[in-house]
């Protein structure tokens, strides 16, 4: 394999990657942005579409949330344990909301980035970040509530990037 | 002894492989850095990312729950 890269790798074409970020609960926003900053630290060309839930990804202003409901897999530590939410306790006003911070302050304690510390990484890596006009017009999103240095594109301009890229994922 | 110190301890993934090379980039081929990490995932993800990116750990250590790791930065 051929080392990757810009100023840290050697000269060779860089590799690229795209990626279809569909998903905007603070859980499922953290795949794309790790294996993105992660991939551009490596030297890969790296392209975010960021469509339907994932759009709201790109707002200046996060408040991500996450949900127990219909998550089995989501078991959270608990004095020495791990514990799962029924569906019907989840359902409750407000459970939402305390699991999100709840997650929130496992990730702070931890020391695993916040979304908003990992996006910002990828804006300073040069990420190319495609907001999915479709998805800005049916949600009724306006590009001045969204952060700086992205572009607007459709399903053309992701396929010609998936094109010549190594990898595409959809998350 | 390494030319610059990077101490990414308490910090998760990517963070130590995300700031090793926002430090390496600025860094002259052929000079080393020192991370330090606390990440165990970090052995195995250092390895990796100087495999790709031609960057070479010309040293790996660990004390306690600190991992060192010692890269020589490649040539551009």
């Amino acid at each position: 394999m051929s080392p990757q890269g810009d100023g840290a790798g050697s000269a060779n074409a860089p590799k690229s990657m795209t990626i279809i970020v569909t998903k905007g609960s603070l859980d499922w926003a953290y795949p794309p942005f790790i294996l993105g900053t992660t991939a551009a630290a490596m030297g890969v060309d790296v392209t975010m579409f960021f469509t339907f839930y994932g759009l709201p990804l790109l707002l200046k202003k996060l408040d991500l949330q996450v949900t127990p409901l219909g998550n089995p897999a989501m078991k959270m530590p608990m004095m020495g344990t791990h514990m799962v939410m029924p569906n019907i306790v989840g359902m409750i006003p407000g459970v939402d909301a305390m699991a999100s911070k709840m997650m929130k302050n496992m990730i702070a304690k931890k020391g695993v980035a916040s979304i908003e510390e990992l996006r910002e990484m990828a804006v300073d890596a040069d990420v190319n970040m495609i907001a999915c006009q479709m998805t800005m017009d049916l949600f009724e999103y306006k590009l001045e509530d969204m952060i700086g240095g992205i572009k607007l594109g459709g399903a053309a301009t992701y396929m010609e990037n998936a094109l010549k890229s190594d990898i595409n994922l959809y998350i | 002894m390494a030319d610059r110190v990077l101490d990414a301890k308490g910090l998760n993934c990517p963070l130590p492989i995300i700031r090793t090379k926002k430090v390496l980039k600025d860094m002259a081929a052929g000079t080393t850095l020192e991370v330090l990490a606390t990440d165990p995932g970090s052995v195995a993800d250092f390895s990796a990312f100087c495999r790709t990116t031609g960057n070479e750990i010309v040293e790996q250590g660990q004390d306690g729950a600190v991992f060192r790791f010692v890269i020589r930065r490649a040539a551009a």
